[in-house]
């Protein structure tokens, strides 16, 4: 008898404990985030991640996607291609997340790839933008999106704008020799410039690390004259030179991508007059009407107290992409992935988005231009 | 050669057989997840690593800094490779060219610089792992900034422990040999050694090499693990990284270099989420120890089966041998 | 022949700040033979103080000179004190690793209280420039060669004319017959630290205000050339490092400008493997043989 008594107590017991740790109903829709959050590429990673936290608690203020609350589970890779590989596979496999965001860089995502096939659950990047990122050898990756214009693109729009509307025939280009985002961009201008009839004088690299480009605006100035000068670069370096480059005289207009784009660019210049008949091409322009960019706008700056960069527009609309997509297609990550390449037409604040072959989107740019260090004009370009 | 199926060798491979299946089995039914394995291989190719910095560092003396432009070198060679020739040849082809090339680049660097001494050796081997850095960063073949990507990724188990144990058996071998001998004499005391007739330059030099080629082969598979290739990857924190290891685990000694790898690597899988504080803990810790206990964890010593089974190590006089009965 | 002398004007500029950073690596070489691995990353902390102090509490720039100068001789004592006095009787590869982990230490800890973002030095020197001879000469530039040389001469009066110099000089030459002479060689190594961690400030200070971007990271290649230009002139030399820091900045700013931007960097690091294979004592040092 006590045997019996001990054996049904056992069978309840485990009975209890296995439905108690049984799968439970899915509470929450989870999304992976695989970001570069620490070191010193975390000034990329960290508004993106401020971006996807304000939708997710947009969305789940408003009631989540089909009742279900949405969770991101946040890793940071610190922009090590190791960490990223170990995340994303934790994220797939672990954690089994619906989809990824991420990473801000291009070589992190490059890395994360190959585990999105392999354990077919998606990544979207907001802003990688290697044109390798989505592909796989020769073919796309159909498991890799990405929601900003790729290095290409850009580069042609902003050999047209110095073409066209600087009526430029004679440029000088300087890059970073440290990056490929610089480097990409540097020689793909070159060719489109060259292209439209223009002549290319030089181009100059530098290093990430460097902060005196005194030895390079000596050379590029004692070339005579040139009408534009293009900076490959983020703002890090772009910043010094424009103040540098003014400081020696060099007067001419100086453009370029949306590496541009930082609160930091004016002290960098050495004050904001120095940051005048300055473009550059971009993702999205905080002098738009669109009543969707101001609304983003208000609620960006007062979740984080900072106004948004390009790099959380393009994060915000990637979360919100992805929420449509989980919306109409559930949470399998093999349709998820579907719906998401259907997207048509989604109206983002950066702009009307729809992918392309290449899970690249095909949207507009938009060419700011600088007087004083604020922004004064926003023009946009279509592909 | 006549050791070489001793009591204590044989019981070493039976272990070795016996811990390779278990993992293998532990793999297959996915209680060690993908996500564990992953880490398991990274943890696999820092042991390379810090073995092969050991050999350097704590059996040589020559405190080495600029050890990751080795395993670049090899990470490098393998991708290139693979980039036409995606299978096991292609990593294998490429591994023998990171070698070789290692080889080459070590053996032109060591010969002017393992005349110096401490402070400057160090400095200089800091400067070559710069300059490897910086080559690499502006040649064609290496795509430069953007690094190669979408390397095939062959990394398994099985694979892992095979080039991990032989990295280890062949340094524990170079450590107890003629070589490693003088090795170890050249750090007690290198004029010592010197003018007890030992070449000091040509044992350097040779243990300088040994050193690289094990790194490169180690780069050869992060390659293949983590299918990219950037050379960020490779710079100076991925030197201080090995060395922490080599530090901690015990100067001279090679499987307290492998202790020392698998705990870091399990200490960085947990604190994953707290990067910042990870990196001031490590460089605290390496201060610490070196304050406290210079030698590293174990010194110099090995843990290995000698004291468990009560061997005693071959002795030169007879009387010991007869006694110890 | 313009362009040579504006590149000449931009090697001098950069070599001012190389000297000032080298000054200290050689002190403290000379006088406990250790190459202070963090040296550079004191340069880092001198240029965040500065910047904090005129940034969040509105100093004028010539007390933020001071304080930074101060605050970060503190700094480099208390580094000395905690971290290198207990290792005076060890090896030479123990030191070395104990100061590695010292910059490694001191650089993340900079990453994690002042945050990855880059900051901008607030530009608080007008920034003018004038043309002589058709060159464009920078106030600041010259603000920055003028404060150099004007440090490294206080420097050589010091160590030259006052009895705590000859105190310096005594321990470098022999610790323990110093000792014996009355010498209090604690003091006067806490001392040279002091000295040159507020050199490595200033320097720090002067790049903030010229080069703008400060950053965690800011003092590695600084800190490493400087060490070359230490070398180059004859470690332990004084107005070796000096002259090194000056003739590396000019080396590496005619390489950039006649040869390649690129490898730059790596020009630096090949002559310090020749100087060491040559003639390690550097320019003005002499051979010293090892006895045994």
């Amino acid at each position: 008898m006590k045997r019996l008594f001990t054996l049904l107590a056992v069978v309840l017991v485990s009975l209890a404990a296995l439905t108690g740790c049984g799968p439970k109903a899915a509470e929450t829709i989870k999304i992976g985030v695989n970001l570069e959050l620490t070191g010193e590429v975390s000034v990329y990673g960290t508004p993106e991640k401020l971006a996807f936290q304000l939708a997710v608690k947009e969305i789940n203020a408003k009631g989540g996607i089909d009742g279900k609350q949405v969770e991101l589970v946040v890793y940071d890779n610190a922009y090590d291609t190791a960490k990223a590989v170990e995340n994303a596979t934790k994220l797939a496999t672990v954690d089994n997340v619906v989809a990824m965001l991420g990473s801000a860089t291009s070589a992190p995502t490059l890395a994360i790839g190959p585990v999105a096939k392999q354990y077919e659950v998606l990544t979207f990047t907001p802003s990688g933008t290697n044109a390798k990122v989505t592909m796989d050898g020769d073919a796309v990756n159909p498991w890799v999106f990405r929601a900003c214009f790729i290095d290409p693109f850009q580069g042609l729009v902003l050999a047209n704008f110095a073409s066209n509307t600087l009526q430029a025939k004679k440029a000088v280009v300087m890059g970073s020799s440290s990056s490929d985002y610089a480097k990409d961009l540097a020689a793909i201008f070159g060719e489109k410039f060259a292209a439209n009839g223009g002549e290319v004088l030089t181009v100059e690299y530098y290093t990430d690390a460097d902060t005196d480009f005194s030895a390079q605006l000596t050379t590029i100035k004692g070339l005579g004259e040139f009408d534009v000068l293009f900076v490959a670069d983020y703002a890090a370096r772009a910043g010094l030179i424009i103040g540098q480059a003014r400081a020696m005289g060099i007067d001419v207009a100086i453009i370029g991508p949306d590496g541009f784009e930082s609160p930091d660019l004016n002290d960098l210049a050495g004050g904001a007059a120095n940051v005048s008949n300055v473009y550059f091409s971009t993702h999205f322009s905080t002098l738009s009407t669109d009543a969707k960019v101001q609304n983003f706008i208000t609620a960006y700056t007062a979740e984080t107290g900072e106004a948004p960069s390009a790099l959380s527009a393009l994060a915000y609309d990637a979360a919100y992409m992805l929420f449509a997509a989980i919306e109409s297609a559930g949470t399998d990550p093999v349709k998820v992935r579907d719906a998401l390449k259907a997207t048509k037409n989604f109206a983002g604040v950066t702009g009307t988005i729809s992918f392309d072959d290449l899970n690249n989107p095909i949207k507009s740019a938009v060419v700011v231009k600088l007087e004083n260090g604020v922004q004064v004009e926003a023009s946009i370009v279509n592909p | 050669m006549k050791n070489l199926f001793s009591k204590k060798n044989l019981i070493w491979l039976g272990l070795l057989i016996v811990f390779f299946f278990l993992f293998q089995f532990l793999i297959d039914v996915r209680i060690i997840t993908p996500y564990y394995r992953t880490v398991l291989y990274g943890i696999g190719i820092f042991i390379i690593l810090g073995v092969s910095l050991n050999i350097i560092i704590g059996i040589t003396g020559q405190l080495s800094l600029g050890h990751a432009g080795f395993m670049s070198i090899g990470a490098y060679s393998a991708a290139i490779v693979m980039q036409n020739m995606p299978d096991m040849t292609g990593l294998l082809l490429g591994m023998v060219v990171g070698a070789v090339v290692s080889i080459l680049v070590s053996f032109v660097v060591a010969i002017p610089t393992l005349r110096l001494k401490g402070d400057y050796l160090a400095i200089a081997t800091l400067g070559v792992g710069e300059i490897i850095r910086i080559v690499i960063l502006n040649l064609e073949i290496t795509n430069g900034a953007s690094g190669i990507s979408n390397i095939k990724n062959l990394i398994s188990w099985p694979l892992l422990f095979v080039f991990v144990v032989g990295a280890v058996v062949l340094s524990a071998n170079f450590k107890n040999s003629a070589i490693g001998r003088a090795c170890i004499s050249i750090k007690e005391d290198e004029i010592a050694s010197e003018a007890m007739g030992i070449h000091t330059t040509k044992y350097k030099v040779i243990a300088f090499i040994f050193g690289a080629v094990l790194a490169s082969v180690a780069g050869s598979l992060y390659a293949t693990t983590y299918y990219v290739v950037k050379p960020e990857t490779f710079g100076i924190a991925t030197s201080i990284n090995i060395l922490i290891i080599v530090v901690f685990g015990g100067m001279g000694s090679l499987t307290g270099s492998a202790i020392s790898a698998i705990f870091i690597g399990i200490v960085n899988m947990l604190l994953q989420s707290y990067a910042e504080v990870r990196l001031i803990t490590y460089a605290l810790v390496l201060i610490v120890v070196m304050i406290f206990r210079p030698q590293g964890l174990l010194g110099s010593k090995e843990f290995g089966l000698d004291k468990v089974l009560g061997f005693r190590p071959p002795s030169f006089k007879k009387s010991r041998k007869e006694n110890s009965k | 022949m313009q362009q040579f002398l504006q590149q000449t004007i931009n090697g001098l500029s950069i070599g001012g700040v190389y000297a000032l950073i080298a000054l200290g690596y050689t002190m403290v070489y000379g006088i406990i033979k250790l190459i202070n691995f963090a040296h550079g990353d004191i340069f880092m902390f001198g240029a965040y103080v500065g910047m904090v102090a005129v940034m969040n509490f509105n100093m004028p720039i010539y007390l933020a000179f001071i304080i930074a100068m101060a605050v970060t001789a503190l700094f480099g004592v208390i580094i000395e004190r905690v971290a290198y006095k207990p290792l005076r009787k060890s090896t030479r590869t123990a030191a070395l690793i104990t100061a590695i982990g010292v910059s490694f230490l001191i650089q993340n800890g900079v990453l994690m209280i002042m945050g990855a973002n880059i900051y901008a030095f607030p530009q608080v020197i007008p920034n003018q420039f004038f043309t002589i001879f058709g060159l464009r000469l920078n106030m600041l530039q010259l603000v920055i060669f003028a404060t150099s040389i004007a440090l490294m001469i206080i420097l050589q009066f010091i160590v030259s004319k006052t009895k705590l110099g000859r105190a310096m000089r005594s321990v470098a030459v022999d610790k323990d017959a110093a000792a014996l002479m009355g010498v209090n060689v604690d003091n006067v190594i806490t001392i040279t630290f002091a000295i040159g961690s507020a050199l490595a400030a200033a320097a720090g200070i002067m790049v903030g205000l010229y080069y703008i971007k400060v950053f965690p990271f800011m003092g590695f290649t600084p800190g490493l050339k400087a060490f070359v230009a230490a070398v180059f002139g004859g470690i332990g030399i004084i107005p070796g490092a000096m002259i090194g820091g000056f003739a590396i900045g000019l080396i590496e700013t005619y390489v950039a400008g006649y040869g390649s931007t690129l490898y730059k960097d790596a020009v630096v690091f090949v002559i310090l493997i020749l100087i060491l294979l040559v003639k390690p004592s550097g320019l003005l040092g002499k051979n010293v043989k090892e006895k045994v």
